[in-house]
């Protein structure tokens, strides 16, 4: 029997983690996967992340997903693909299906990095073709190139509905709206915001009531619910749509630890009880990622190697003190991300009306996922102060663990602080040099650079610009306000693209001067041929 | 419909194109990816229709875990379309309960 020093069942961000920390230990290290391609859904992810620099922040998903099989095979990670893990059993093994044969393999240690699925929540005609999960259009859209459907519903505004209707609209689909149960915005502001801007509507309160057609999703109906969650008789409204999209929330794919005999708890959906290393209470046998409970990439990366190292000291490749040292640099790193509104303990929280800092939580953000203009300015990345020249408006209104624009900046402009949740700052009196890197590094799409004062009546307004086709400079158009309605002319005056931007281009373009602090993105005019 | 120029991918890793059968019907697809992604493209929204309702399916997980896309494949029924990946000349047809001919009632 083929043995290891640790098995990752799981080749997503959690077990190629693993993998890496362990054989960095000198662990010989063998991953299963059932996928054809290692990477878990990291190669779906082609948005930019938040967190900071040892984060991987600012960097978009798939590449990070390239730097992991890249380490994974500089450390002699041995990965197994089309591996479908059946079971764990005493003492410590597999068993594996590869191919058409079943396997066993022996580790002194075992990672489960299993990742999660997706939940739903049936209604008349979910099972109708074009009924998709959140994921399904990822896959389609990002992995393969191709369009899950022309016109999209999305259900679900945490993040992941919010950062695949972004992804949709530049895959070319249309997203006829976002809506919610729930009666706040689930996901990040910064999400809803470049969504909304591109004149998405969001329905929150509102649920599906039931999906027609003939072999296909044509229509939808959606309504209001109340307080407790039932339809509003009269709110009834139908929306032409070939896809709706679901994104109601994950579960942790925690079976084989339980088949395995592991402790298990609620913590959204069943999860092993872990030890500060990830060990279940299985001696040897560690969790790691959405399995543990459900966060996201960032954190699944840390888990990971926090695992590692667990697994490294139980087998004497790391001492007490090695692993000891190690543990409280990762954990200092996943605490980081486990601050702010949206952190764990914050979860599902309906009550909270300000930011640590003491600002009142813009609740037109919340509720229609834009910021409202009376709101924008007492944000400390925006400020009422009348610039002369150009300089960044932030528009970062929640606590979430993100600090690249602090980085980005090499002039000092802005300050986030240590607390990487804390809401980034204008520094008063520094001097913007129009470099941009601060709008292109911005992985919510929060920052745009304003000008008031480069000619008389107008103003320049700089926007991140992730579509294509891209506008050249001269083009005409209108300029959008934050919620994607129509505002003013608006003309293209210069568009910058860079290696260093990543694929996000920098749009400027010229408004009248009054229209400042209100457009916020701009739209072609149709060129009729 | 597929994707002819994203904003953010450059280039997605395809096989070369073949060419497979869905129902008796010449299509295009490239090697290697899943056959749902070359059906979808081709506009093919019913994977099969369930045994006791007639219910059509389509793609739902996308990954895998749900087996609502699955069809005849070479004559082999239940296969994942999803997860199995494309080749030249495939045989690809709709799947009525667990066959790929319609039954009684359907």
């Amino acid at each position: 029997m083929k043995r290891y020093d640790l098995i990752v069942i799981g080749a997503g961000p959690a077990g190629l983690s693993a993998a890496i920390e362990a054989a960095k230990c000198g662990m010989q290290v063998g991953v299963f996967d059932e996928n054809a391609r290692p990477g878990g859904q990291l190669f779906k992810q082609i948005h930019k992340f938040f967190g900071s620099k040892e984060h991987k922040a600012k960097i978009r998903g798939f590449q990070i997903g390239y730097e992991l099989l890249e380490e994974a095979k500089k450390w002699q990670v041995d990965v197994h693909l089309n591996a479908v893990v059946m079971g764990i059993y005493e003492p410590l093994r597999i068993t594996v299906t590869e191919e058409d044969y079943i396997t066993s393999y022996a580790g002194d240690n075992i990672v489960i990095a299993t990742g999660a699925s997706e939940n739903m929540v049936p209604y008349d005609g979910w099972t109708l073709p074009g009924v998709i999960g959140a994921g399904a259009a990822q896959t389609l859209m990002n992995l393969h190139g191709v369009l899950p459907g022309k016109r999209v519903l999305m259900v679900g505004s945490g993040n992941v509905g919010l950062v695949v209707s972004f992804q949709l609209l530049q895959a070319g689909c249309e997203v006829a709206a976002v809506i919610d149960a729930a009666p706040r915005i689930g996901g990040y502001g910064v999400h809803a915001a470049k969504v909304a801007r591109t004149g998405v509507p969001f329905y929150l309160s509102h649920t599906i009531v039931k999906a027609e057609g003939n072999g296909k999703v044509e229509k939808v109906t959606i309504a209001q619910v109340d307080d407790h969650w039932q339809v509003v008789k009269g709110t009834e409204k139908e929306l032409e749509v070939d896809t709706i999209c679901m994104a109601v929330g994950l579960s942790p794919m925690s079976q084989l630890a339980r088949l395995a005999g592991c402790q298990m708890k609620e913590n959204g959906g069943l999860v092993p009880v872990c030890d500060a290393y990830g060990q279940t209470s299985l001696e040897g046998v560690f969790a790691a990622g959405d399995v543990a409970g459900i966060e996201e990439a960032s954190s699944a990366m840390i888990g990971g190697k926090i695992a590692a190292l667990g697994a490294a000291k139980r087998s004497g490749f790391l001492t007490e003190a090695e692993a000891e040292e190690k543990y409280k640099a990762y954990q200092a790193s996943l605490m980081q991300l486990r601050r702010g509104m949206f952190s764990h303990e914050n979860k599902g929280r309906t009550d909270l009306v300000k930011t640590d800092e003491g600002y009142p939580l813009s609740m037109s953000l919340l509720q229609k996922g834009y910021l409202d203009d009376a709101e924008v300015e007492q944000f400390p990345g925006v400020g009422t102060k009348k610039y002369i020249g150009i300089h960044p408006v932030i528009e970062c209104t929640q606590n979430i663990p993100c600090n690249p624009c602090q980085d980005a900046c090499h002039f000092g402009c802005i300050q986030v602080g240590n607390e990487i949740t804390a809401l980034p700052q204008v520094v008063q009196g520094s001097h913007c040099t129009n470099c941009g890197l601060c709008v292109a590094s911005c992985s919510g799409q929060a920052i745009f650079l304003v000008d008031e004062s480069s000619e008389p009546g107008f103003a320049t307004i700089t926007i991140p610009y992730e579509f294509l086709p891209l506008p050249q400079s001269g083009d005409k158009g209108m300029a959008l306000d934050r919620g994607g309605a129509p505002l003013c002319e608006a003309e293209v005056v210069r568009v910058r693209t860079s290696p260093a931007f990543d694929h996000t281009a920098l749009l400027t373009m010229r408004v009248p001067q009054e229209m400042s602090q209100k457009a916020r993105f701009f739209r072609r005019r149709e060129v009729v041929q | 419909m597929r994707i002819a120029e994203h904003p953010i991918i450059d280039s997605y890793q395809k096989g070369r194109k073949v060419k497979f059968t869905f129902d008796g019907q010449e299509m295009e697809g490239f090697e290697g990816e899943p056959i749902a992604a070359a059906l979808r493209a081709a506009g093919v929204m019913i994977h099969r229709y369930t045994q006791k309702r007639h219910e059509p399916r389509g793609i739902f997980c996308a990954i895998g875990r749900c087996t609502d896309c699955v069809m005849v494949v070479d004559g082999r029924p239940n296969i994942r379309t999803c997860m199995t990946p494309l080749k030249e000349g495939m045989r690809v047809e709709t799947q009525y309960g667990v066959q790929s001919e319609r039954g009684e009632g359907q």
